[in-house]
Formats: structure tokens, C-alpha cells, sequence
């Protein structure tokens, strides 16, 4: 055991999976998947398309029902929480960053009121409140706050992408769960998100559940890495050590498989 | 007369729409769906209203209709002559003498008694629509009391107009739980739905039907500082010289002049009689 490693499970999990399964049909989405995030932790997710990845995160964030299985956090299991108290949780302590910002924005609503939806969903009625905290997110994700009341489709993609985490991020959540949010970006946009991602994470120490394809991505971010393949979780480790180490062939291959830049 | 049941729906029909209105009475402000009949008249023309008016009507009733607030127009003269055919109940113009008021787009000025029934005509019913186009997302929301979203029409308004521009369908709680479309009055009515007449809403296209039973208690949603105002225009009726109406601005020739007017034209009427 490592020292990082030892010395986050000193804590408490902020985030408990035990044994989540969930079918399509007869077919595998995925299965037993079981998984601890400690505080400010970052865990990874890396598999082939239709490795079962983004149905795990589905399941997790509640957009797909799930047969089997715990989800559990704050000592309660979200799966079985009635469907208000879900809903408040998943607007205030979870964010979900979709791979396409339009999935996560409302498109016809300018960026101000996309960042002060979560706000007012909590009870917020103070106008002038409301619009300097939107001024003060868009700053932070990098974005000129001049166009708060410019709609999101006159943005660029990086932008939208960049609009959307800051609409999660605005109540400041203790979750984020992230879908390749790099995904479809261009290598100079991409590399500036993350470094942004990287930077709101230390900061807010946010624990972070990050899908992807992109080796890259995880080494940048993730703490932890988790490998899937055909729905089940084929290697679980430091990132680094996976990376660089890599034990089971799937990982072996996968890490091979990236282009040398 | 004899070729048609009294009042034009069937009796099953009105028994149908009673239910809604009583379970819509029972839970102010909720939307309770009904099984809209085609009318004799499109969609548009206060098809929902025309139902909730036929379900209420008794031969001793005298009905009122008005659009806009005025009596004359042709939405109004036709739903009136149509009862006056099919129920052969008395037709008024007078606020005060009617028991059962249709209407379109206002409340009278004249203040309503407890005897009284108004039933509006309702086009869209669903505040959130707008906003969140999925009806099984709307009836979700409502369900589960979600009403952050149509802050955001609000903030939107202030945010392009620096103030709140939304001057008619203006959102309002009720009973402290269900967000309603008041239909489309303008918002310089929407303190006056505290009432003693019991409100029906009828939506037929959309086949929904809610109500406000009498003194229910109606919130106009808003900022703590940007507060809700009963606006109207500012000015003097040219007829009856009132100020404290809602007036209509009307061109009066080719050179642009304009002057405003009661939107309640039997109230305008009455004051000058």
C-alpha cells in the first residue's frame, strides 16, 4: 500500500459501490462493480466503447435504473432514496458533466441563468446575488464574464463545455461525475480544460468520477484508475502504477495502444 | 332548442367535467386532465372554457361573456349567443347580474361576490412549458415541487430588460404549493384572483382543467429585488376618466394619436351611466 493510498483511507469513503449490475436484456451493461472515493479523490474510468463505462455512470447518477447493487453516500444508499430527496441531492451536493454541453445546458437560456438555474432551484430570490455569483463562476471557468447574457449556442464547444461545469459547480457540490468531458474538443481546448478541471479540483476538493477513452486525460487527472471491459472491472489500481504497469493483458494492450506524441 | 341537450355536452359529458372541477377545486392550482369534446368552434376560441361553462350552467344561471374585457367583441358575442341557443339561459352584460362569467383575458373590475362563477379560457395551461417542453417532466416537477426553472424565466426577463417584462400569464403559487398559469390576464389582475367567486380554468386543446376555490391564497413569484408590480398603463380612461382600470392603448387615427380606454367596457359603460 502506498502512502497516498493509506493515507486517504484514513477517512471515511465519501462514495461507496458495492456489486452494481445492470443488464440490458441479456446482455451485459455492467456487472458487480464495486468501488471506494475518498474525499478530493479523483478516480478514472478507462475501457473500449461498450466496456460498460457510461452505463456505470448512468446508474450512479440515477439516469438509469440499476438491478442490482448499492450506491452508497453519506451512509445512505441514493439507489433506494425516494425520488425528491434524489432529485435535491443530485442539484446540490452532485454535479454531472455531460459529454455534450447541450445535453447539460438549456440551450434558449442565456449563460447567466444556465449558472443560476441550480441557485434558484435551492431557494435563491435575491437577484443581484444570484448574477454576481454567475459573474464570479464564469470568471472562473475562464469565461468573459461581458457575455453573461449571451445564450450558450453563440458560444464555442470548448466554452459550452466550460458553461456547463461551472452551472454544476455553482453550488458547490461534493461529487462531479464526468462523462468525457474532453471529448469532441480540440487538443489546444482540451488541454486548456483540463488544466482548468484540474485546477476548480484541488481547489474545491471535489471528488471527481471521470469517464474516458483518453489515457491522457486520466494521467493528467485521475488519482485512481479503474479499467473495464465487457462490463466488468478488469484492473483497479494508482493510476500511475496501472499506466506504467500495466497487469492484466486488456490494460496491457490498452496502454500500448496509445500513440506516442 | 329541442335538438340539443341543455347546455350542448351530454349529461355524461358534464358529469365527466364535474369530477375535474371538483378535483380541481379540491387541490387548488393543479392541473387535472379531462377528456376534451370537439365544440362546435376551433381551438383557440375558448373551447375550454365554453366546457367548463356548459358543466356549470343550470337553466336559472344568466351568463356574462367577455374577451378582452369587453362584451362586444366576436369571441364573446358568439359564446353568448351560442348558450342563449343551446341552454336558453338569460345573457347579460352586467357584471353584477350574472352568476356564471366566461372570460378571456381579464377579471372584471367590478369586484365578484360569493354567488358568482368565472371561468376562464385557458390556451396553454402549463406555466413550465416554455421552459421544459417534455409534459412527463412538467407533471414531475409539479409533483415533486420543483419550481426553480421558472425563477429563470424571470431572472431571463430582468436580465435582457432590467425588469420583469413578462406582463400577462404571469406565474403565480397557489395555496403555497402549485405554480399556475393564471391564463393569459395581464398581471395587473393577478392580485385580484384572491377572490370570493370560485375560478374555474379550461383548457381544451390541451384538455386541462384546475380552479381557485374562493380567498385561495395566490403568490406572484419574484426577486426579493426586483419585487412583483400590478402594472397597467399610465394614464386615464378617455371615456369615464378612470384611472385605477387596466386600460387598453388604441390608436385613434392616422396620425399616430393615441388614447387609452377601460378594457372593461361594462364597467367603462356603468361609471358614465
Amino acid at each position: 500500500m502506498s502512502i497516498l493510498e493509506r493515507s486517504i483511507s484514513a477517512e471515511a469513503p465519501l462514495l461507496s459501490v458495492n456489486g452494481l449490475t445492470r443488464f440490458y436484456g441479456s446482455r451485459v451493461g455492467c456487472q458487480n462493480v464495486a468501488f471506494d472515493l475518498y474525499p478530493g479523490e479523483v478516480m478514472g474510468i478507462v475501457g473500449e466503447s461498450g466496456s460498460g463505462k457510461s452505463t456505470l455512470l448512468s446508474c450512479l447518477a440515477g439516469h438509469l435504473e440499476t438491478d442490482a447493487g448499492q450506491v452508497v453516500y453519506n451512509g445512505q444508499d441514493v439507489l433506494t432514496l425516494p425520488e425528491p430527496a434524489r432529485r435535491r441531492l443530485m442539484r446540490t451536493d452532485w454535479a454531472f458533466v455531460h459529454q455534450h454541453a447541450r445535453d447539460g445546458l438549456r440551450m434558449n437560456v442565456s449563460a447567466g441563468g444556465n449558472v443560476g438555474e441550480r441557485l434558484m432551484a435551492g431557494g435563491a430570490r435575491h437577484y443581484g446575488n444570484i448574477r454576481k455569483t454567475a459573474e464570479d463562476w464564469l470568471e472562473r471557468v475562464e469565461i468573459d464574464p461581458g457575455r453573461i447574457d449571451d445564450r450558450p449556442s453563440a458560444f464555442s464547444g470548448g466554452m459550452q463545455q466550460r458553461l456547463q461545469i461551472a452551472r454544476g459547480l455553482v453550488t458547490g457540490p461534493k461529487l462531479v461525475l464526468m462523462d468525457e468531458p474532453t471529448g469532441g474538443l480540440d487538443v489546444s481546448v482540451q488541454a486548456r480544460l483540463l488544466d482548468l478541471l484540474r485546477g476548480l479540483v484541488r481547489r474545491m476538493g471535489l471528488s471527481v468520477v471521470i469517464v474516458t477513452h483518453d489515457i491522457g486525460v486520466v494521467r493528467l487527472l485521475a488519482d485512481r484508475l479503474m479499467v473495464m471491459r465487457h462490463g466488468q472491472v478488469v484492473e483497479h489500481g494508482l493510476t500511475d502504477r496501472v499506466l506504467d504497469d500495466p497487469q492484466h493483458a486488456y490494460t496491457q494492450l490498452l496502454v500500448n495502444s496509445v500513440l506516442p506524441t | 332548442m329541442s335538438d340539443y341537450n341543455f347546455a350542448y355536452l351530454d349529461e355524461p359529458t358534464k358529469k365527466m367535467i364535474r369530477r375535474a372541477i371538483l378535483k380541481g377545486l379540491a387541490v387548488p392550482g393543479y392541473q387535472v386532465p379531462f377528456a376534451s369534446r370537439e365544440m362546435p368552434m376551433p381551438y383557440g376560441w375558448g373551447t375550454g372554457g365554453v366546457q367548463v361553462t356548459a358543466a356549470c350552467l343550470t337553466p336559472e344561471d344568466t351568463l356574462k361573456v367577455i374577451d378582452q374585457g369587453a362584451d362586444d367583441t366576436t369571441n364573446a358575442v358568439s359564446i353568448r349567443s351560442f348558450f342563449a341557443k343551446v341552454a336558453g339561459v338569460a345573457t347579460t352584460t352586467r357584471t353584477g347580474e350574472a352568476s356564471v362569467i366566461q372570460t378571456r383575458h381579464r377579471i372584471p373590475e367590478t369586484p365578484l361576490r360569493s354567488d358568482q362563477i368565472l371561468v376562464y379560457q385557458v390556451p396553454i395551461p402549463e406555466p413550465l412549458r416554455f421552459l421544459e417542453p417534455r409534459e412527463t417532466e412538467t407533471r414531475r416537477m409539479h409533483a415533486l415541487e420543483e419550481y426553480g426553472l421558472m425563477h429563470i424565466k424571470l431572472y431571463e426577463d430582468i436580465a435582457r430588460h432590467g425588469a420583469i417584462a413578462t406582463a400577462y400569464a404571469y406565474p403565480a403559487l397557489v395555496n403555497g404549493r402549485h405554480v399556475f398559469d393564471p391564463s393569459p390576464i395581464p398581471r395587473f389582475d393577478n392580485p385580484r384572483l384572491e377572490s370570493p367567486a370560485i375560478q374555474l380554468f379550461g383548457a381544451g386543446r390541451e384538455q386541462r382543467i384546475y380552479a381557485l376555490p374562493p380567498f385561495t391564497r395566490v403568490q406572484s413569484l419574484d426577486f426579493d429585488d426586483h419585487p412583483f408590480e400590478a402594472s397597467k398603463a399610465d394614464g386615464a380612461c378617455a371615456l369615464c376618466g378612470a384611472t385605477h382600470t387596466y386600460l387598453d392603448e388604441i390608436v385613434a387615427d392616422d396620425q399616430g394619436t393615441r388614447r387609452f380606454q377601460c378594457s372593461d367596457t361594462d364597467y367603462c359603460m356603468e361609471r358614465r351611466a
